[in-house]
């Protein structure tokens, strides 16, 4: 098997007696791209600059395309793009001078170093403001323009510290294609912290869910909703034309394989242990009901996230908290 | 955004120099980048402006009493027509090297109070160092981009006046006034470097950079204003009548009541300039009639001018090298945090 790109081992980050990250292990291979999920506060941003060599760990190692970035950042350096979450540029530079000036501290030979800062100028759609001042830039030109920057040294690993933070849903959707595409296209290694989770969705391949400075969960989104559902993964959601009675509800749970069944009016919703839509549909015609929409559910990370706020919840706080309580700022 | 045309990967070649523009290394690349922005900046034009304006001043000044100075036969510098041209004054204005003692450190200031804060604050500290920088290469480059812009600075003003002395007297320069006006720019450029790694040190020690301006306007402030009293009303309370005393420990306590002075940054450097433009000054303390006697008001050979001022220079030295080792301390382990 290929050497990972990414290696944590046991990483831990203590602040006085606050654990930032709790003994955190994370595998990630070449050409993945992989969500880190929290909200705020959880340790993601710690983590990051902990792979940076910009703060030291507590303990535990961090490796990147074979080297420690602890020990050795200046070589991990080289090879990784990243992209802050408050990311700023020298207002009184042009935002050209801007890239070619990252370009010159990683020693990119000028000529190239011009045409490929057009080019990057081009893809992230900044042509024409190559000659403005970086001080006019909006937060979204800013954030394109840090793709740019991250783009210029071509990297084999790519971390980005919510990339999407203050774009608009077009710019957003934009960016996260253009970031799948690289990955798929050159074999990128692309890590992305958020706590926008349709977003993340959309894009990687992993995710992990990330609490408190410890990995609650981690695979592919199928993985995680089959982990956290279990036999309940499945599910359909069917509209008939009239309006529903419990003696269907009754009916429906006495075939093989329902495991619950939630009615509401019209819409009748059967979470089942293997996949049984047709006989759930023969079941309604056989009754005599009209089907009007048949849609399988999905569990979306919307409810992998909350299921796991809520188990982590359950366990560590008696006290019922609410939700909202999760996000408040730690930091 | 467009799709990306494909960009050849690239196997990265390191810094290979014969690679870099112009053979520039990345720090060279950051001290340019340095010089730009100060050169560029609103605030070095005003620093700029107010020693050019201090400095025409006392010129204007000197040159007026140029001549009476130079035909003074009493005063053994008489001949050195370029020294006397940066020393002579006739009241109304202080010498441009006392002037300096007060302005180099606002010129240091300006020029250092924010130099790792304002970084940290727009964001642009956690870019750069993801690059493959040294850490200690952004510190370097801003205490040697800075020192860089005073250095031509103070060189080209007194290459100015060197100029404008040779065009109004016709008077030829003597190898010694160079020397000595050279040994004048070091020191000068090197109290100035003191003052801005303080300001390094403090910026990046607060996070706010009105702060780390305040703390670093505070302690130049103690240093001119309050320092001298501190240290008078301290001696003060330990000294015993002077009546009382012999004259060798009135002697004794005068040069305590001095060395305790010289902690004063300010005070080095005038004691330094002081003695490095006036070949006639034979000792920084008093000096008794026993050493006095048989001695010839002559100027001093540089080399002996150099060796009175060699202890002031090693502590201007040293102060620089103690704040820039702090900055390294306090920055090379920190946690670079948006």
């Amino acid at each position: 098997m290929e050497k990972p790109v990414i290696q944590l081992k046991g990483l831990t980050k203590c602040y006085g007696s606050l654990k930032a990250v709790d003994r955190l292990d994370l595998t990630i291979h070449r050409g993945e791209i992989f969500g880190l999920l929290g909200p705020n506060g959880a340790g993601k941003t710690t983590t990051i600059l902990m792979m940076l060599g910009l703060t030291e760990p507590t303990s535990g190692s961090v490796t990147l395309c074979g080297h420690n970035a602890t020990t050795h950042p200046l070589a991990v350096k080289k090879v990784v793009g990243y992209m802050p979450d408050n990311l700023g540029f020298y207002a009184n530079m042009t935002a050209l001078d801007n890239l070619l000036y990252i370009g010159r501290l990683n020693a990119i030979p000028e000529k190239e170093l011009h045409v490929r800062a057009r080019q990057l100028l081009e893809v992230v759609g900044l042509t024409a403001d190559a000659a403005q001042k970086t001080s006019t830039f909006s937060r979204g030109m800013k954030q394109r323009l840090g793709l740019a920057e991250v783009l210029l040294k071509q990297p084999e690993v790519i971390i980005l510290d919510e990339p999407t933070l203050g774009i608009d849903p077009a710019g957003v959707r934009a960016f996260l294609t253009l970031i799948r595409q690289l990955s798929r296209e050159q074999g990128l290694t692309v890590l992305l912290s958020s706590h926008h989770l349709h977003q993340v969705q959309q894009v990687c391949d992993r995710v992990g869910i990330f609490v408190g400075g410890k990995m609650l969960a981690e695979g592919s989104m199928d993985t995680l909703a089959r982990g956290l559902f279990g036999s309940a993964a499945n599910g359909v959601r069917v509209t008939v034309t009239e309006p529903l009675f419990d003696e269907h509800a009754k009916e429906l749970r006495r075939l093989p394989g329902v495991e619950e069944v939630t009615l509401d009016d019209r819409i009748v919703e059967v979470a089942c242990s293997e996949e049984i839509t047709p006989e759930i549909v023969r079941f309604f015609v056989g009754n005599g009901l009209d089907v009007r929409a048949v849609q399988p559910v999905r569990y979306g990370l919307d409810d992998i996230y909350q299921t796991y706020f809520e188990t982590k919840q359950s366990h560590e706080k008696p006290a019922p908290a609410t939700r909202k309580a999760l996000f408040r700022k730690y930091e | 955004m467009k799709s990306l045309p494909l960009l050849p990967v690239r196997p990265f070649s390191g810094n290979t120099s014969e690679e870099t523009r112009r053979g520039r290394t990345p720090l060279q690349n950051m001290i340019a980048r340095e010089v730009t922005d100060h050169v560029r900046s609103w605030r070095f034009a005003v620093l700029l402006s107010l020693i050019a304006l201090t400095f025409l001043g006392s010129m204007y000044v000197s040159a007026g009493n140029i001549r009476a100075a130079v035909a003074n036969t009493q005063d053994p510098d008489h001949l050195f027509l370029y020294l006397k041209l940066l020393t002579t004054t006739d009241g109304s204005l202080p010498p441009f090297h006392i002037f300096l003692s007060f302005l180099g450190p606002l010129l240091g200031i300006g020029l250092g109070f924010d130099a790792i804060n304002s970084e940290q604050n727009n964001g642009t500290l956690s870019r750069i160092l993801a690059q493959p920088v040294y850490r200690d290469n952004l510190l370097l480059s801003k205490f040697a981009g800075a020192l860089l812009v005073i250095g031509c600075l103070f060189v080209s003003l007194s290459l100015l006046m060197i100029g404008t002395g040779i065009c109004i007297t016709g008077v030829k320069i003597e190898p010694e006034e160079i020397l000595r006006i050279s040994g004048f720019l070091f020191l000068s450029i090197l109290y100035v470097g003191f003052w801005l790694a303080l300001a390094i040190l403090c910026s990046i020690r607060f996070r706010q950079t009105a702060t780390s301006a305040l703390v670093v306007i505070g302690i130049w402030l103690f240093f001119t204003v309050f320092f001298k009293i501190v240290v008078n009303l301290a001696v003060r309370a330990f000294l015993p009548d002077p009546a009382y005393l012999l004259p060798t420990e009135i002697m004794k306590y005068n040069e305590l009541i001095l060395n305790l002075l010289r902690f004063s940054p300010g005070q080095l450097y005038t004691d330094g300039t002081t003695t490095l433009l006036m070949p006639s000054v034979r000792s920084l303390g008093p000096l008794t009639m026993e050493q006095m006697a048989g001695a010839i008001p002559a100027p001093l050979p540089f080399r002996e001018s150099l060796l009175i001022v060699w202890p002031q220079v090693s502590g201007l030295t040293a102060a620089t090298v103690v704040c820039f080792a702090l900055s390294y301390a306090l920055f090379m382990r920190r946690e670079i945090r948006v």
